[in-house]
Parts: structure tokens; sequence; C-alpha cells
């Protein structure tokens, strides 16, 4: 994968939050990483569930917009809806994201997402999202 | 009822919540509170854009303003902080923020049992009538340490 467009992967907000691309696996999906500092703290010592629900939409976005452009498909992408399950308390230690994309249709996407700290196989959130391929304008 | 008989102030404890850690860095602020909601404010900032090439705010902060307001909004309700997590939360984005506003975020506590509180909410641009998202979520209690209440 071409290390210029990792960065692209995120959006101005993920960036600010301190997301950042942790590596890509085999098959091309993106790990997002976060570390554990002030921005994403909520309860002293915990994330804060929004923090935990960006990091949840950054890797799901980030996963879309890496098979849109493995299909050279083109297009602007915007949020339909995003449900959270918070499963476990974000602890004080950086957490990973990873999506899978459930559906890609012609004009919407169905993504569920898991985040984890230290172990894969018991995320401490999870999300489905759907998010809407809009025509690029122009 | 008065809010004025009530112990739980939002407004005082907006401040205290937002002094620091992900609220503090997102810049919330106290809007305005009934007897079980509360709104609070995300002011516009441009470092806090989603997609790359369009000036709309992105998803997460409103996820987060919508958080923290449900949590306020249930701290409303019960009148006193006890800690609270979040369990599920549903946003539907139904349109773009504007450009330079700030969005406010409202929620209402519509049921609180022992272990569990229910919240609905919306987020708009300056017209309620008019939201750019809606949400709802549920949230429970966290026993204080100690043996846990059968069924609670």
């Amino acid at each position: 994968m071409a290390e210029p467009t990792d960065m692209d992967a995120l959006t101005p907000y993920a960036r600010s939050l301190g997301i950042r691309l942790e590596r890509r696996e085999d098959d091309g999906t993106p790990v997002m990483r976060v570390e554990f500092d002030e921005t994403v703290e909520g309860r002293p010592g915990h994330y804060h569930g929004g923090a935990t629900g960006g990091l949840l939409e950054t890797a799901g976005y980030a996963l879309l917009r890496a098979e849109l452009e493995r299909r050279d498909r083109s297009a602007v992408l915007k949020p339909i809806n995003i449900t959270v399950q918070y499963l476990a308390a974000g602890k004080s230690q950086a957490t990973y994201a990873k999506a899978r994309i459930t559906k890609l249709g012609r004009r919407s996407a169905n993504i569920t997402v898991e985040a984890w700290q230290d172990d894969p196989s018991r995320p401490i959130a999870t999300a489905v999202m759907n998010v809407l391929m809009a025509e690029p304008q122009g | 009822m008065t809010g004025e008989a009530r112990k739980f102030d939002p407004a005082e404890a907006t401040k205290f919540f937002t002094a620091r850690g992900h609220s503090g860095w997102l810049g919330l602020t106290y809007s305005d509170h009934g007897d079980d909601w509360v709104e609070l404010e995300l002011p516009w900032r441009g470092d806090l854009l989603g997609e790359e090439g369009q000036r709309v705010l992105a998803s997460g902060p409103i996820l987060s303003l919508m958080d923290m307001a449900s949590g306020m909004a249930i701290w409303r309700t019960m009148d006193e902080f006890s800690a609270i997590a979040t369990l599920d939360l549903r946003v539907d984005y139904v349109r773009p923020a504007r450009e330079g506003a700030s969005v406010f975020g409202r929620s209402q506590c519509y049921r609180l049992t022992r272990s569990a509180a229910f919240v609905r909410g919306l987020a708009h641009d300056g017209d309620a009538g008019d939201p750019v998202a809606h949400i709802q979520a549920v949230f429970m209690k966290i026993a204080p340490q100690g043996p846990a209440v059968p069924n609670g």
C-alpha cells in the first residue's frame, strides 16, 4: 500500500483527536490507533464514550475509502447513522479499531467495527454504521 | 416543579466536566436545561471537519456532544451525580450542520430504573425544529463498590 495515502485516510477531526494508522492487515484493512491522553479522557483514567465512538467511526471510514479506491470508485462519503455498543470501560492505554464491510452497495455501505485494547478478541466497543456514497460534485 | 429546588445544577456541572478531558478539548459549554433535559453547545471549530473537501463538521464530535448531554440529562433527572456508563448509543445524521455554526445537543432522560437510564435527543444548529441529528441511548448506573444488588 502506498504510504503517502495513509494520512489521507484520516479526516481533520481524526487527526485532531490523535488517531493514526497503526498498520494494514494482509488484506489491506486499516487498523487505527489512538493513544490515551487528555483529549480522549472522560471519567478520570478512562476513555470518553464519544472518543471511542470517534475512533470506531474513523476506522469504518478508513476501510470504506480504501475499498472504494481499490475498486476505482470515487464517492463523497456522508454519515447516515451509527450505533455504538459499549462493552467495557476503555482504560488508560492505547486503543485500536478495525472495520469490516458487511455490505457494499451502490449508494450505501453497511460497516461493522470493533475497538479493543489488549486483546482483539475482547472488544471494548463495537459499532454498526451506514454510510452514504454520494456522487462527487462537478 | 421549579428548577431552583434541585440540587444538580447543569450549568455549574458543565463547567466542572468541561474543564478538562475530551469535553474540554471539544470546548463544550452549557446552553439550557429543563427538569429532565440538558442542552450543551459545541462551538464551531475548523479542525473538527469530516471528509476532505467538504466544510462539514465530522460526525464524531456530535456523538461526543450527545453522549455528554445525555449524561447531564440523566444526572439532572436523578438530581445527583453518580457514575454511569454508556451502554448503547445510536445517532441518525439527518443532515449536515451548517459551516461556521455551533451545534447544540439536547438530550432528555425519559425513563430511569434502578440500573438503567434511557435517553433520547437531537442535535441542531440553531433551530431545534430542524435538527441535524437524532439520538437514542441507554446508560447503565455503575454500582458502588460492594456486593451486587440482585436484579439491580
